[in-house]
């Protein structure tokens, strides 16, 4: 392929990339996110295309193997386009069936449809299931149409029009503004704006920045980076190319976690296979911005979310944060001006530039403009991932998305913000979801992982078991921290084992502020929350456990009635 | 191939540049059949590399993705990331370590089979998960674990 060197040409190759898959062809679109591939996807497509070839329609339907489309409870998934009939749970041996019924004769399978638990109907068109009808898939919704291998179907669906955009009809202080206008906030946890941070940046006078994607996604529960890493990488290119012309970088690194090995190699293809199309690289559509990506893999360690601890690893130190006096803008990787956002941020940044400020800040609230991914987990029916305005109540998402608890199961929490953020109680289900109003009530936003907990989940427990992940994933560096969160883990233990008295409620609440205040970094600074919110809003369960030395869920194995028969 | 050439290979791989001792340590540990980082590849890349073997060691401890003892060769990584946690990985746990006759963290003795708990693998519409050399085991359940561990066997 001969490298592009303009954005004439680039208009040139994208039409001809969307003739070539005209939108309403017949595909079979088949997930093969990590969720599926749990559930046996690849043998499905497999299957898939030898019954189609041996029933000599492979030429009538094209199967699309996809990145992740969020209903990951009921995989694999494929949906049948262009009518977007979804079957799900799909299995070997309904193979044949799709072929020779769906796929030859158009009938449609009912038992392979979405069935509503509510109106004990089945659904057919994937538009129509609840989990899919109430999001707004702005970010995720392309994972279902595209092969995340191919920049040609990327293109195809008008890839690399911001960028376009941003390098020939603006100028950086123009996409500066536009991304600053549009309130767009950092979606690893901070909900820093962004655009203050690429102006704070762009200022610094240097001939040497940095962009930086975190794609540590560490947060237990949370798995949306993944899915768009692996589902939609050039989004990903695409928004830290923007990101670096707008401040005047020539190099962005992706920090990624090694444990998503699938990521690692779709990322790779989608950088190999711009830089073979000469987007990126030297001189990139002949405007004079130079720009290249390079993969950091991580070495698994929490703490390495932090913005400076990244940085150290990247650079071959360890990951320890360091205080934050001079802010990354001015001296970051290697000491250079450098901009750091995490991946769902970075993929939103096309959207803006194609789409403008205006419309951005329609979508969501007021603080928190536009679309928010959530991993909907735990506890709940409906399984997956979730994209929603910002400001859409609890409820709507754990009981209309989500379809509520399983086996009719008593809701007790929401844990949101990772294993930092809070369990906020049935009182809360209608507040609007978004920065500010989830700080206000004790959690946070954090990555957007969601954990849905019912009458079975024991709060105490679960206090203990975030406190034991933080103490785990504490560097060391802060003295607060480290022996803080031994101490309260300690505490902990004592209460779910019995042993827990009274002031040991106080205790947990006197360290909680000194951890709070006396930690460097966001970790030890938010460590405290999964302690102090179980406290605020289950306080009955703790005294449970020590007045009545009874777990009330029935976890707690020391308090059970098998241990005290 | 002895410890320095080895090492010598994989520096030269990322030119040379102890600031890409992570990625380098990574390539050695997978290219050792049982994954973990011998004493002396350690020493070998510190030489190599012109860097005390003290801030090698200290990368290898700092990160989990290292081993200094030998693994199985077969990994089995359960998931004790929330949703799993709260969907009950515990009983899971209990059942792989009475399987196997080893603790989280252990390796059995015939180098058959590590057990190792990771914080989240990102499935966690599957929970309880547990990884076994890339292949995914969803919705488990401790009744399914020794069908499960015998296809390794």
């Amino acid at each position: 392929m001969k490298k592009i060197e303009n954005a004439s040409q680039l208009d040139a190759y994208r039409n001809q990339c969307a003739a070539e898959r005209d939108p309403d062809r017949a595909m079979i679109a088949v997930c093969t996110g990590t969720g599926c591939q749990a559930h046996g996807c690849d043998k499905v497509v497999d299957l898939l295309r030898s019954e189609l070839k041996s029933a000599g329609l492979s030429d009538k339907i094209e199967v699309k193997t996809t990145g992740c489309h969020g209903f990951c409870e009921k995989g694999p998934l494929a949906v049948i386009r262009p009518e977007g009939i979804l079957y799900q749970r799909v299995k070997e041996k309904n193979i044949a069936d799709i072929v020779s019924k769906t796929i030859a004769k158009g009938e449609v399978l009912d038992k392979l449809l979405f069935f509503d638990s509510g109106t004990k109907e089945r659904i057919k068109l994937e538009k129509d299931v609840p989990f899919y009808k109430l999001q707004e898939r702005l970010v995720f919704g392309d994972n279902g149409y595209i092969d995340p291998t191919s920049i040609g179907d990327y293109l195809g669906i008008g890839g690399y029009k911001a960028l376009q955009k941003s390098l020939t009809e603006m100028d950086s202080a123009a996409v500066v503004a536009e991304v600053k206008e549009a309130g767009l906030r950092g979606r690893g946890g901070g909900g820093f704006p962004a655009g203050r941070k690429w102006e704070s940046a762009k200022n610094v006078v240097g001939d040497v920045k940095y962009v930086i994607c975190n794609a540590d996604e560490g947060d237990p529960g949370a798995y949306m980076d993944r899915s768009l890493l692996e589902g939609n990488p050039h989004a990903i290119v695409e928004g830290m190319m923007i990101g670096a012309f707008a401040i005047g970088a020539t190099d962005g690194y992706v920090y990624v976690r090694n444990e998503y090995p699938q990521a690692v190699r779709n990322l790779q293809s989608a950088i190999d296979s711009a830089r073979e199309l000469g987007l990126l690289g030297d001189n990139i559509l002949g405007s004079g911005f130079n720009f290249n990506i390079h993969i950091s893999k991580g070495g698994g360690a929490f703490v390495c979310g932090e913005s400076s601890a990244l940085i150290a690893s990247i650079e071959g130190e360890v990951g320890e944060p360091r205080a934050k006096h001079i802010h990354m803008a001015e001296s970051g990787l290697w000491g250079k001006p450098t901009v750091l956002n995490n991946v769902e941020t970075w993929a939103n940044v096309p959207l803006i530039i194609n789409r403008g400020a205006a419309w951005f800040k329609g979508l969501g609230t007021e603080g928190s403009s536009g679309t928010k991914i959530f991993s909907l987990v735990g506890k709940v029916k409906n399984t997956g991932l979730v994209e929603v305005p910002m400001g859409i109540s609890l409820r709507k998402i754990i009981f209309d998305i989500g379809g509520g608890i399983p086996k009719n199961r008593a809701f007790k929490a929401v844990q949101t913000g990772g294993p930092s953020g809070g369990c906020i109680p049935e009182e809360h289900l209608d507040m609007p979801v978004d920065f500010d109003a989830l700080t206000e009530i004790g959690s946070m936003m954090g990555s957007g992982g969601m954990i849905v907990m019912d009458d079975q989940t024991c709060m105490v427990d679960v206090a203990k078991y975030f406190v034991g992940f933080l103490k785990g994933e504490s560097c060391g560096k802060c003295t607060t921290c480290r022996e803080g969160l031994q101490r309260m883990y300690e505490i902990l233990e004592k209460i779910t084992e019995g042993k827990g008295t009274v002031a040991d409620l106080d205790l947990l609440e006197e360290m909680a502020p000194v951890i709070q205040q006396g930690s460097m970094c966001g970790l030890g600074k938010t460590a405290p929350n999964p302690v102090l919110s179980t406290l605020r809003y289950f306080r009955d369960e703790y005294l449970a456990h020590i007045n009545e030395k009874r777990c009330p869920a029935g976890v707690c194995k020391a308090l059970t009635a098998d241990a005290q028969a | 191939m002895s410890a320095e050439s080895l090492s010598r290979e994989v520096a030269a791989l990322y030119d040379n540049n102890s600031a890409n001792i992570i990625a380098m340590l990574q390539e050695l540990q997978s290219r050792n059949k049982n994954r973990y980082l011998p004493r002396p590849e350690l020493e070998a890349l510190a030489a190599c590399l012109e860097i005390p073997v003290a801030k090698v060691y200290r990368i290898a401890t700092f990160f989990k993705a290292f081993n200094l003892e030998p693994k199985g060769e077969h990994m089995v990584s359960l998931c004790d990331g929330t949703a799993c946690h709260v969907r009950g990985s515990a009983k899971i746990l209990a059942a792989l370590e009475g399987e196997l006759g080893i603790v989280a963290g252990g390796t059995t003795s015939d180098l058959k089979f590590s057990i190792e708990t990771v914080n989240c693998v990102g499935a966690c519409a599957l929970g309880p998960v547990a990884v076994i050399n890339e292949e995914y085991f969803g919705e488990l359940e401790p009744e399914k674990i020794p069908e499960i561990l015998n296809r390794f066997r």
